[in-house]
């Protein structure tokens, strides 16, 4: 008996001395950051000089900052479009593509090359596919008889522009992942649904949907947690412009910290930004109603 | 759609259908299936097709309207204007380096402890994974200040004394990039589920032939875990090689710029440059592109895990 726990000590002793190196990490680059972004919005930190304690000074002049409060607004009509058009439109080529037909493997290839790019590639070719004069788009329109827009430089349409471009680069990986969630719908649901004479729209109001719950509640969750740090895109395609109409938070964040180097003031956008996201990710927790635990 | 689940010869045919005898409404269905399917390969393929004609094209064609679908003048001059303008030899090095570094290590430590975490027992095994598990909810924006606060205080490295203060740490370093991605949770998630999998009895067998733990896990069931490590590779490779926002901040000199920074900066100085901007553009998409079109397979596998992993 001795040595059986003698084996086991031996065997803890070892796991243990295999997970330091991960544990380490989590501990200097996750668990110290977490703790300390709250600590660092009560401080004017700025890198070089000041590091001292300021009180709620930075959430105070949070209140009155215009600017945080229309890139709140602008990630908000960002998300509120792309998220659910995300979900549908990947649902939708999901379904389409869940098939056992010639070719069906070379279109989901096609759909899912996008999400290979990065975004700052992505961003960069769409810069000139949106080209007012030369673009693609407007040339396409142009076939039609339609004078497209300026599309990155007008107000009406730079957010739209983001929008456009990020759900092309977005949507295969997702599509993916609803595959992966309508391969594991057992057929009998749809067998005796048929035998019972429901209709295509029925099968999937009643079966598909809410077969899939759990993967919209995880891809749901995932796309606003990215919806609202939008930044490469941005950064790169609009640089925040026109009339700081693709602003993001995250956009904000950076300038206040990196170039202003108002880290502490910084920190306190941060913490706010975390506190919206976690708000919307239970407000779309609730929406998708996953009943089932996540961890 | 869905009912393409069901063997036609189940159902009952719905009233409308009798009409039309069944083989050409079927061929029908498929003829629209194939339309809507090609349409939409059409659109996402667009950008790229446009983004290598414009790259190989001469200006005058490049600034001429109606569009010119096809261009006979093929020319390298913007993949030239490109590379001599901006180094962006070295970028691609620099991106190649990191993104390699950061699989290595998230191939070793994460599955390092993913078998730990799936295969031995100790006291804070579940409380600890538990942790990592909710860590993976914590959106990147909050660390992100504080973590150049760490990497700059990291003592005895980068003209630090031993309380992190006096030099710059890890900022400006390709450290700063590596050490904070080099055991991601998602790797380690990742490889303790794929070690779940695999039994338990071979190594109370090499215990009994009293081979040690380390031996156990690198000789025994990390070469069974082959596949898996090539999707989590890959996977971290695409991640690595991508990203902008972090590098940014953690790299000042441009001689240690990504190949994402240096796009951004020559789409940014050269605005109306477009050849040689999607040259840049589709050199920066290469590595990628070329690592799926050889392993597929790992990259679907990959994202239909994360899907899954709730």
């Amino acid at each position: 008996m001795a040595s059986v726990n003698k084996l086991g000590r031996h065997q803890a002793r070892m796991a243990y001395l295999f997970i330091t190196p991960t544990m380490l990490l989590f501990a200097v680059f996750m668990v110290i950051p977490v703790v300390m972004a709250l600590y660092l919005s009560f401080t004017n930190y700025d890198v070089l000089s000041s590091h001292d304690w300021v009180g709620l000074d930075n959430y105070r002049r949070l209140a009155g900052d215009t600017l945080l409060w229309q890139t709140f607004l602008n990630v908000m009509y960002y998300a509120v479009v792309f998220v659910p058009l995300n979900l549908m439109i990947s649902l939708l080529l999901a379904m389409l593509l869940n098939k056992r037909k010639a070719g069906v493997k070379l279109f989901r290839t096609f759909y899912y090359l996008p999400t290979l790019t990065s975004a700052v590639a992505a961003a960069t070719v769409w810069i000139w596919m949106l080209h007012p004069e030369y673009g693609l788009i407007n040339g396409l329109l142009g076939y039609f008889g339609i004078t497209g827009p300026a599309w990155v430089s007008q107000t009406e349409t730079a957010m739209l522009s983001i929008i456009v471009m990020t759900l092309w680069q977005s949507v295969g990986s997702n599509m993916i992942i609803y595959l992966a969630g309508l391969q594991g719908v057992p057929d009998y649901l749809y067998e005796s649904a048929r035998l019972d004479g429901a209709s295509r729209f029925a099968c999937f109001r009643y079966i598909t949907w809410p077969q899939l719950r759990p993967t919209t509640f995880l891809v749901s969750v995932m796309a606003i947690i990215g919806a609202l740090q939008l930044f490469d895109q941005a950064f790169v395609l609009t640089q925040g412009g026109p009339a700081n109409v693709t602003k993001t938070p995250v956009y904000l964040i950076y300038q206040q910290g990196f170039n202003q180097l108002q880290m502490g003031y910084a920190s306190a956008q941060a913490f706010v930004l975390a506190m919206a996201i976690l708000v919307f990710s239970i407000i779309s927790m609730r929406l998708t109603k996953a009943e089932e635990p996540i961890v | 759609m869905m009912a393409e689940h069901v063997p036609q010869s189940n159902g009952h045919p719905r009233p409308g259908t009798e009409r039309l005898g069944a083989p050409a409404r079927k061929r029908g269905l498929n003829f629209i299936f194939y339309l809507i399917s090609s349409v939409i390969a059409v659109m996402m393929f667009l950008p790229f097709y446009w983004s290598v004609l414009t790259s190989f094209k001469p200006d005058n064609e490049m600034f001429s309207m109606p569009i010119k679908w096809i261009t006979t003048n093929i020319t390298f001059e913007h993949y030239y204007n490109a590379f001599t303008t901006v180094p962006f030899g070295l970028y691609f090095w620099n991106s190649f380096v990191l993104a390699t570094a950061g699989v290595l290590l998230n191939l070793f430590f994460g599955s390092l402890s993913g078998y730990a975490f799936a295969k031995l027992d100790f006291k804070m095994n579940q409380p600890f994974f538990r942790i990592l598990l909710v860590s993976m909810m914590v959106p990147g924006i909050v660390t992100m200040i504080p973590s150049v606060y760490v990497l700059r205080h990291i003592p005895f490295v980068g003209g630090n004394d031993l309380f992190g203060s006096g030099g710059h740490g890890l900022m400006n370093s390709f450290w700063g990039i590596i050490l904070p991605g080099a055991s991601g949770t998602f790797a380690v998630f990742f490889m303790r589920q794929f070690f779940l999998t695999l039994p338990k009895d071979m190594m109370e067998m090499a215990r009994i032939e009293g081979c040690g733990e380390f031996k156990i896990f690198w000789r025994i069931y990390l070469p069974l875990t082959k596949p898996a490590l090539a999707t989590l590779g890959i996977f971290t490779f695409q991640a690595g090689w991508n990203s902008f926002l972090w590098p940014m901040i953690v790299l000042n000199d441009p001689a240690k710029a990504t190949i994402q920074m240096g796009l951004q900066a020559f789409s940014y100085n050269y605005q109306t440059d477009y050849g040689p901007m999607m040259a840049g553009a589709l050199v920066a998409i290469l590595p990628i592109l070329v690592l799926f079109l050889m392993l597929q397979r790992y990259f679907i596998q990959g994202i239909a895990f994360s899907g899954i992993k709730g």
